[in-house]
């Protein structure tokens, strides 16, 4: 079996006394694309965010691309690793977020250019040619110039995914992309992320479209109240799923959204 | 009713024609009054100063006097010197602020506290009279030097102007960096960027377009506050036109020089604000198009 991208082991976090992540154990193979589902507040966010070491873990251990993150482990403790440690860390993953986080003073392009040339200290010529090529990729060549305001929602989205992946990262986290979005706009970013995932892209998407899911996904994790609650294929999960919180949950979103 | 006809068919003639009448614009007969009385008022000034007991010429002849003009560079260079000092003080003050170290949250919170909280003039007159608590200055065997060479009226009023301006300029900046979204931290740290280089590329900018108004309002503050250097026997542009009245006796007409010079500098300084707030808006609603 091929080494794991992503493997967190008995994976805990609590915020204040509340327990949000519990026991998480997921790997996820190179390639693999993962969906996570389930009700708000089950924790997939903040799964999302301790391996982007945007939150830090206090229970169990992550590797990302191979190494521990966040600490190292040295005479039976697990130390934490310092801000530039860190910073270097997160390199590996891009992160999607919600509400899009574009940079509002800079154009598509420069938001682009901005990691590769600040953090990787590319020349500005290089990176404004990648940056040019990742806009055509998600269909906004001709929307180099314009600012954040002069997008809409999907084009927003979908420049953060190009500014994402000029990092040239392994792993892809994508945090509800679409779910700030108009209903007209999230076919835009669903099919980016689909040709994105056809590229061989490892992602891991927290979301609420399950016809993504069921299509794009070669895995679904179930999670409720920070535990992983079940894994397995899209169609295992959807047609036939084991546990009654997956189903119950399952049936309250199809009942919605029909 | 049946749903095709046309909804004119329902109406009346009469109403048919009142639909066709021309719409007459509102008029503001308040406004037109308030400006009359505004005019007649203004004129009433300008008459009274123009007919009061003022040497016009005298002020005319005293505008590019010399010592006005030393006085006004002066004015200008402390006011500058002392913004630059304060916004360095500021900055620093408003990140130690945001410290996750609660020592450096003390101290930047101590200074906020210490300057805000004693008028400048005080400080002022501490810093120009520092020479009574510590005589001399340096490492003692080493080099050392009278504190009176050392601080001078100009000197102690860049420390007294520039430390306090800090304290103030603090709040302004800790504002501005409240102001920028928490998810801007997480998108800069997202793309592998450090506090210091997200802090430098992606807060400070989007913080500088609300920051930029209320700083504009210190630095025209300190272009006036800075007269109050005087005191410590700084040459400024007021101090100055006072030196001239000293020795000439006409003193509205000297003030009337000063005042006339504080709001040309005022007045540049409001332009170079407006510029400014359209270079660091980019991006922003109204002045979205460069």
């Amino acid at each position: 079996m091929m080494r794991p991208l992503v493997s967190a082991l008995r994976v805990g976090k609590s915020f204040a006394g509340h327990a949000a992540l519990v026991d998480v154990t997921l790997d996820v193979t190179p390639g693999e694309v993962v969906c996570i589902i389930g009700p708000s507040g089950s924790g997939k966010t903040t799964f999302l965010r301790c391996i982007n070491q945007l939150e830090r873990i206090d229970a169990g251990a992550l590797w990302v691309n191979g190494e521990l993150t966040g600490y190292r482990h040295a005479a039976g403790a697990l130390y934490p690793l310092n801000e530039a440690e860190i910073s270097r860390q997160r390199r590996v993953t891009g992160m999607v977020f919600q509400r899009f986080n574009l940079f509002p003073h800079m154009t598509a392009l420069q938001n682009v250019t901005e990691g590769p040339m600040q953090v990787l200290k590319q020349s500005a010529a290089e990176a404004r040619a990648e940056a040019k090529r990742l806009l055509d990729r998600v269909g906004l060549s001709h929307k180099a110039q314009a600012y954040p305001a002069e997008l809409s929602g999907g084009q927003q989205q979908r420049v953060a995914i190009a500014r994402s992946l000029a990092m040239h990262p392994k792993l892809m986290l994508f945090d509800e992309p679409t779910s700030a979005l108009d209903a007209e706009l999230v076919g835009e970013v669903l099919q980016v992320m689909r040709d994105l995932a056809a590229s061989g892209m490892t992602m891991l998407v927290v979301t609420h479209e399950l016809g993504f899911a069921r299509e794009v996904g070669h895995r679904v994790v179930f999670m409720d109240h920070g535990r992983v609650v079940e894994v397995g294929t899209p169609a295992e999960i959807m047609n036939d799923p084991k546990e009654t919180r997956t189903r119950h949950f399952l049936r309250t979103v199809l009942t919605r959204s029909a | 009713m049946d749903a095709r006809t046309p909804p004119e068919a329902t109406h009346a003639a009469e109403d048919l024609d009142i639909a066709r009448l021309r719409h007459v614009r509102p008029r503001y007969y308040g406004r037109w009054a308030a400006v009359a009385i505004i005019l007649a008022f203004v004129v009433f000034i300008v008459v009274s100063f123009a007919r009061g007991n003022i040497g016009w010429e005298t002020t005319g002849q005293y505008l590019f006097w010399p010592t006005i003009l030393r006085g006004l560079v002066n004015t200008i260079w402390i006011s500058i010197a002392s913004m630059a000092a304060g916004i360095v003080l500021g900055v620093l003050c408003a990140v130690g602020r945001s410290s996750p170290n609660p020592v450096l949250r003390w101290v930047a919170m101590f200074y906020a506290w210490f300057f805000r909280g004693t008028p400048v003039i005080l400080q002022l007159l501490i810093w120009f009279n520092l020479a009574l608590v510590f005589p001399k200055f340096g490492i003692p065997g080493v080099w050392q030097m009278r504190t009176v060479d050392i601080i001078t009226p100009a000197f102690a009023a860049l420390l007294g102007l520039g430390l306090n301006e800090g304290a103030y300029i603090s709040e302004i900046v800790r504002a501005g960096m409240l102001s920028v979204d928490r998810g801007q931290h997480e998108a800069a740290k997202s793309i592998g960027m450090s506090y210091g280089l997200a802090l430098r590329r992606i807060i400070m900018p989007q913080a500088m377009r609300v920051v930029i108004p209320p700083l504009g309002n210190e630095f025209i503050g300190l272009l006036k506050t800075s007269s109050l250097a005087s005191i410590i026997g700084f040459s400024d542009l007021l101090r100055s036109s006072q030196d001239l009245y000293y020795d000439s006796g006409r003193v509205i007409e000297l003030l009337m020089v000063a005042g006339f010079w504080y709001l040309v500098v005022v007045s540049i300084a409001s332009v170079g604000q407006m510029g400014l707030e359209r270079r660091f808006g980019r991006g922003y609603g109204a002045v979205l198009r460069r």
